[in-house]
């Protein structure tokens, strides 16, 4: 329980178990504590990237339990007790995902800078509707920007990776 | 960057009541953050204490409760869009919460949340005004229940009290002589302009309109409905009411209390509010 209150906040910590890429981690973290810089600078995992800082542009993207979030806004505490993946644990034994092979062939990035928040949001897309069109591609992709507007290879490269996936050359990792 | 906070977590409505009486001003309710912490990034404001209600159970849950949909009030947006209950009875709401912001704030934010920090470009707020919708506030000693009219006083100012919560939305089921639609316009990440509109109809053969409502949000302070554009198409039909759309509109932008930011100039999104009330009038009455 809290003590008497003061006017600057003091010290708390606070218990955080989770998993990240398959391997767990205990941790003390304070509640203001950010889930973005608790991966990068804590577990060295630099793939998620601070761009806009407010929620708008998916450069800070991980899977919480599976579901997108915005690591940037999102106090680690939250956490406690999931599973988070980052685009370092999409590979599986050194193969590429098929989202990653793609994005190589078909020229999905330019600076990559976006590139992992991309690729983490069109796994989810693509774990729930393997076969998307265009349209539902835009809509569920909205909240990532890519500031070098290379956009077109971007849906072209998810498309592919999903045609790749449905033919079944891989199946999509969890 | 945060500044240094602490964390209060209560499980029950009465404990988080009681915290906020005890810490008044240096505290504040957080659920999904996705505003609130924003701001206190920005250093704009500064509490000591978050108080995080979402180990409070089931105040996430959507139901038919007695004739009416009711929303817990920590249902994220995305809960919302999946709701089979909110799927079969209010699709326009879930048309709506599936396109609040983004996929990750939709995951993250929270219904409450986004009504009672009251960020004047939101979107629920507009379309919860044409349903008449009731807000369920609770605190310690009890629970009093405000209409969404009544709720929204400012830009980021709610009538809910210091040890109040918001717990739960009451929606009345919308009849099935009816039709609803919201329509939001913009060029930057939040909307300029939301529209909401409902008309009834009467003996459910469609030919007359019993009942018009209105609401616009984004435009000014907050969301309100625009009682001086429902009236010229009371009782009309639906095509009278077609012909009286463009002036309805008008009236609407006029009444909407727009002001000028950056979202656009006071004139632009008069104009704006016009357009959309034709076009949710006219999809209203598509969807009856």
């Amino acid at each position: 329980m809290a003590t008497a209150s003061s006017k600057a906040a003091e010290r708390q910590t606070i218990a955080l178990s989770f998993t990240v890429n398959g391997r767990a981690y205990d941790l003390d973290v304070e509640p203001h504590e950010l889930l973005l810089d608790v991966i990068r600078d804590r577990l060295a995992l630099t793939g998620a990237k601070r761009s806009c800082d407010v929620q708008v542009c998916g450069a800070c993207t991980l899977l919480l339990d599976g579901r997108p979030v915005s690591a940037c806004t999102l106090p680690a505490f939250e956490a406690r007790g999931k599973k988070i993946l980052t685009i370092e644990g999409l590979a599986e034994n050194g193969t590429l995902h098929p989202l990653q092979q793609a994005f190589i062939e078909h020229g999905g990035f330019q600076c990559g800078f976006c590139t992992p928040g991309m690729i983490l949001t069109a796994k989810l897309l693509l774990d729930e509707n393997p076969d998307p069109t265009e349209k539902e591609l835009k809509h569920f992709m909205h909240g990532n920007i890519c500031r070098c507007t290379g956009y077109k290879k971007i849906v072209e490269s998810i498309l592919a990776a999903a045609k790749k996936m449905r033919s079944g050359a891989r199946s999509g990792k969890n | 960057m945060l500044r240094r906070f602490r964390l209060e977590e209560p499980d029950t409505i009465q404990a988080a009541s009681d915290l906020l009486v005890r810490f008044g001003d240096a505290a504040r309710l957080y659920a999904g953050g996705t505003e609130l912490l924003l701001v206190m990034k920005e250093g704009l404001v500064r509490y000591e204490r978050l108080i995080n209600i979402k180990q409070i159970p089931n105040l996430n849950q959507v139901k038919l409760d007695n004739g009416a949909i009711s929303i817990g009030a920590l249902a994220t947006h995305r809960e919302l869009t999946v709701s089979p209950v909110l799927r079969e009875s209010l699709p326009a709401l879930v048309q709506m919460e599936n396109n609040v912001a983004n996929i990750r704030v939709r995951e993250v934010g929270t219904i409450g949340g986004n009504l009672c920090f009251a960020e004047p470009h939101a979107d629920p707020g507009t379309l919860l005004l044409v349903l008449g919708a009731k807000l369920i506030a609770a605190k310690k000693t009890g629970q009093r229940e405000i209409a969404v009219e009544n709720f929204f006083r400012d830009a980021y100012e709610t009538s809910l009290e210091s040890d109040e919560l918001l717990t739960e939305i009451r929606i009345p089921r919308p009849s099935a002589a009816g039709g609803l639609a919201y329509l939001k316009f913009g060029y930057l990440e939040r909307p300029s302009v939301g529209v909401a509109v409902r008309v009834e109809f009467n003996g459910g053969e469609k030919k007359w309109i019993a009942e018009a409502r209105i609401a616009v949000g984004c435009a000014g302070p907050a969301p309100r409905r625009v009682e001086e554009a429902e009236a010229p198409l009371k009782g009309k039909s639906i095509q009278e009411a077609t012909h009286l759309i463009d002036e309805a509109g008008g009236i609407a932008g006029r009444a909407s209390q727009a002001i000028s930011d950056l979202h656009g100039s006071q004139e632009y999104k008069e104009h704006i509010v016009q357009v959309l009330v034709k076009r949710a009038f006219q999809q209203a009455v598509q969807k009856s």
